[in-house]
């Protein structure tokens, strides 16, 4: 693009050659301070070459003479963390959940690791708040499938109910309707006489017709007068407090059907100090029992 | 004064016939290239005595002493508390003044406290002009501190001209270097005892020399001195006429009653040299000794009037005052006095003066609002601040019984420099409601220790049995009492009673 050098009569300054419809396009330098950031930056980046990885190679990378890894500075931030929670962390794994909970400075510390874990890992099916859905268990009220107590609650997060673990909790609802355990009448009939032990009102005549059927089919896992078992994870069906649902047509399908949900055994992902955290932040929000 | 910035000329096209603007002139004389910008023209000071001279020096010294030597003060404080008089504690997030320690929520007391200087700034220059300017800006008293360090070394005005104007010798190197040397320990000093305002003097003091202090430390440090160097050895008029916005601000504070340094030029009019031997008849008292212009550090003439680089400093009154004494006229030529007292004067009126205007009438009004309400602010300071906050998610736990529960947050804040024992009860519901989380004893009333100048938060739930149910949302009211310190926080119990499920 070998041109004469053409000066523009007007401004002063040199022009590129280039001309469309009679205008010529000025050859204005670059300003002086942003060439000069510019060529620090080219330095710059020469300079970062050779201090930082940056090449990559057939089997790895060059690693840069200040062999900086952003995975291993997660590691040391990470240990960093943890030393700096050493005090409060080793007096949690030795104190009892007891202890822990009757401390206010080790149950402020506990309910702080609680929160956080419950956030990440439970509130998807218990909910943020901890109170559960339809088929995910209300955590915040005082009714327990599987017991209130510390203990229970840390057996129940360590290993899970119907998880894949030796020893998880295990019940199974049989599904009466869809395995024709019962003929469908019958069904309705306990479905009024569910709704009769909860103190609602119920047609009196199918609950008379349902109570043997009650006692011969239910009552081994809820027992006589329905009042559940913990041991077994059987509700109790006297109280207000449904999983699958309160009104008649909620209680036909769970007795049809027999829904049964799963609760990952959460010892396999956590350590002792977290499920003992988790354990005192739900014990403590559900009121304690 | 209207500069135009005029592009074109950089590049001959043709003769000129001169300048086209002071832009262009001032490239014509810079070497190499257009350039956008004045060159400084130098200012040399001349040492002058007098009355206004001596305040400025009272000033300077009693203004440095205050900076210097505050953070050394110290202040008895319980045990574990910083025991310096004045210190900004970032890491403890207090700010203690003597007997006061305010809390980063109390923030407001700062801005009070800005709002009410702005306003007394505001009142003072209505009222007397720019005195700030003049005397207690750390510009214009650095300034003058780096000055008296250039006269040390250099000499006064006529002799640093000759300095600067020498060729380089032995002499001028030593002169220089040892000013420059001098100003920049002074600049080190100015950031030194800044950072002593945000750590415990001692102990920093202790730290920074032997490099163990925070790198905030060092760099705060390093950039005060930067500025104190730049600002007062080099730019100096600069930055009052460039870079303060106040100079531009004041002008819509001041009007033709407010007091300013002002050459009398009904008094001084017609100017012209005078010999001891002629009269005084038919013409003014100025004899253009131009004494006033030599003194002056932002390098004006006063005689040309009021002006943006005027910093009302009296500096050209005293050498005034001098030379009217010399020549045997009265003094105060120039000096602090009005526009329309000279207006008056030229007119043969009498002069009026009046500083009661409706300007420092509502100055004075808006100070009194703002100081009373800081004063009312701190008199009713609480010695605690209890917040109570209502779980949101969820609002209301159902139980088997039919009960309802709530779940609150309540967080106390000790801002007494005592450890206290709080008793917090709840009212609006049955006394035994309230309990805490994982702990099955309910009292009625619970206790909270929280440590001096600290926070403390508790857990609590309160369960309602069904039979004092009455409404959705019912009123309650958390009571907090430490002896005569007490708090009452009002807040709801949401029932779900609405919404039943």
């Amino acid at each position: 693009m070998s041109h004469e050098k053409e000066t523009d009569a007007h401004s002063g300054m040199e022009t590129t050659g280039h001309e469309w419809d009679g205008i010529k396009e000025l050859d204005t330098p670059l300003p002086r301070w942003w060439l000069w950031i510019f060529y620090g930056c080219i330095a710059f980046a020469a300079v970062y070459w050779i201090l930082m990885p940056s090449w990559p190679g057939i089997t790895g990378y060059s690693h840069g003479l200040l062999h900086d890894s952003a995975r291993a500075n997660v590691v040391k931030d990470l240990a960093g963390l943890q030393a700096q929670r050493a005090t409060e962390a080793n007096r949690l794994s030795t104190a009892s959940l007891e202890t822990i909970e009757k401390d206010p400075q080790l149950q402020a510390y506990a309910l702080a690791v609680g929160q956080s874990i419950f956030g990440d890992n439970c509130a998807t099916c218990h909910g943020s708040g901890g109170t559960g859905g339809k088929g995910y268990p209300n955590l915040r009220d005082d009714v327990w499938l599987w017991g209130g107590s510390l203990e229970d609650i840390q057996r129940t997060i360590t290993y899970g109910v119907r998880a894949d673990d030796p020893n998880t909790r295990f019940s199974q609802m049989p599904s009466f309707g869809r395995d024709k355990i019962l003929q469908p009448d019958q069904v309705s009939d306990l479905t009024e006489y569910v709704v009769a032990l909860s103190h609602r009102k119920a047609d009196a005549a199918a609950v008379a017709r349902a109570a043997p059927v009650f006692q011969a089919n239910c009552a081994v896992c809820h027992g006589p007068q329905g009042l559940g078992n913990q041991a077994m994870g059987a509700p109790n069906l006297t109280d207000s407090d449904w999983l699958y649902g309160a009104d008649r047509a909620s209680i036909h399908d769970q007795i049809w059907n027999g829904h049964g949900g799963v609760m990952p055994a959460w010892g396999h992902r956590f350590d002792a100090n977290t499920i003992k955290a988790l354990t005192v932040y739900i014990h403590a929000n559900a009121g304690g029992k | 004064m209207v500069t135009v910035i005029d592009t074109k000329s950089g590049h001959s096209d043709g003769p000129r016939k001169g300048p086209v603007s002071v832009a262009a002139s001032t490239r014509a004389k810079g070497a190499g290239g257009p350039s956008l910008y004045k060159p400084r023209t130098p200012i040399y000071p001349k040492l002058v005595h007098g009355r206004w001279r001596m305040v400025k020096w009272a000033l300077l010294v009693m203004t440095l002493a205050i900076y210097y030597v505050t953070p050394w003060l110290r202040w008895h404080r319980p045990e574990g508390l910083p025991q310096q008089a004045v210190l900004v504690d970032f890491a403890g997030r207090r700010f203690y003044f003597f007997a006061i320690q305010l809390w980063p929520q109390e923030v407001y007391f700062i801005t009070g406290l800005l709002v009410a200087a702005a306003l007394a700034l505001f009142l003072v220059s209505a009222l007397f002009g720019r005195l700030w300017c003049g005397y207690a800006c750390p510009q214009t008293v650095w300034t003058d501190l780096y000055i008296v360090v250039e006269r040390l070394f250099e000499g006064d005005r006529n002799a640093r001209m000759k300095l600067d104007a020498a060729p380089l010798s032995f002499d001028k190197a030593w002169r220089k270097s040892g000013k420059h040397l001098v100003w920049i320990a002074i600049a080190v000093a100015t950031g030194g005892a800044w950072i002593l305002y945000f750590q415990d003097a001692p102990t920093l003091w202790r730290q920074f020399w032997v490099g163990q202090a925070p790198v905030t430390a060092y760099i705060s440090v390093a950039v005060l001195t930067f500025t104190t160097y730049s600002l007062a050895g080099t730019m100096r008029e600069q930055v009052c006429t460039y870079m303060c916005p106040w100079p531009r601000i004041q002008g819509a504070m001041l009007d033709e009653h407010s007091l300013q340094i002002t050459y009398r030029n009904d008094r001084g009019e017609p100017r012209g040299p005078h010999k001891k031997t002629e009269g005084w008849e038919g013409r003014g008292d100025c004899v253009d000794c131009n004494q006033c212009v030599v003194v002056c550090p932002m390098g004006i003439d006063i005689r040309d009037g009021a002006q943006i680089e005027c910093i009302n400093c009296g500096l050209c009154a005293d050498a005034c005052d001098e030379i009217m004494v010399r020549v045997g006229r009265p003094q105060a030529l120039i000096s602090y006095d009005t526009d329309s007292a000279v207006a008056d004067r030229a007119a043969g009126r009498k002069p009026v003066y009046k500083l009661v205007r409706a300007r420092t009438i509502y100055y004075a009004a808006a100070l009194a609002l703002v100081t009373g309400l800081m004063v009312w602010g701190f008199a009713t300071r609480s010695a605690v601040v209890f917040d109570v906050l209502r779980d949101r998610n969820p609002t209301f736990v159902r139980l088997h019984d039919g009960s309802i529960r709530d779940g609150y947050t309540l967080k106390v804040a000790n801002r007494s420099f005592e450890r206290q024992t709080y008793v917090i009860t709840l009212t609006g519901l049955p006394a035994d409601s309230l309990k805490v989380p994982g702990q099955d004893v309910t009292t009625g009333a619970l206790t909270l220790t929280v440590p001096a100048n600290e926070v403390d938060s508790l857990r609590v739930l309160v369960a309602a049995p069904p039979e004092a149910i009455t409404a959705a949302s019912m009123p309650v009211v958390f009571h907090l009492r430490a002896g005569k310190t007490a708090a009452d926080v009002p807040s709801v119990f949401l029932s779900g009673a609405a919404n039943p499920q």
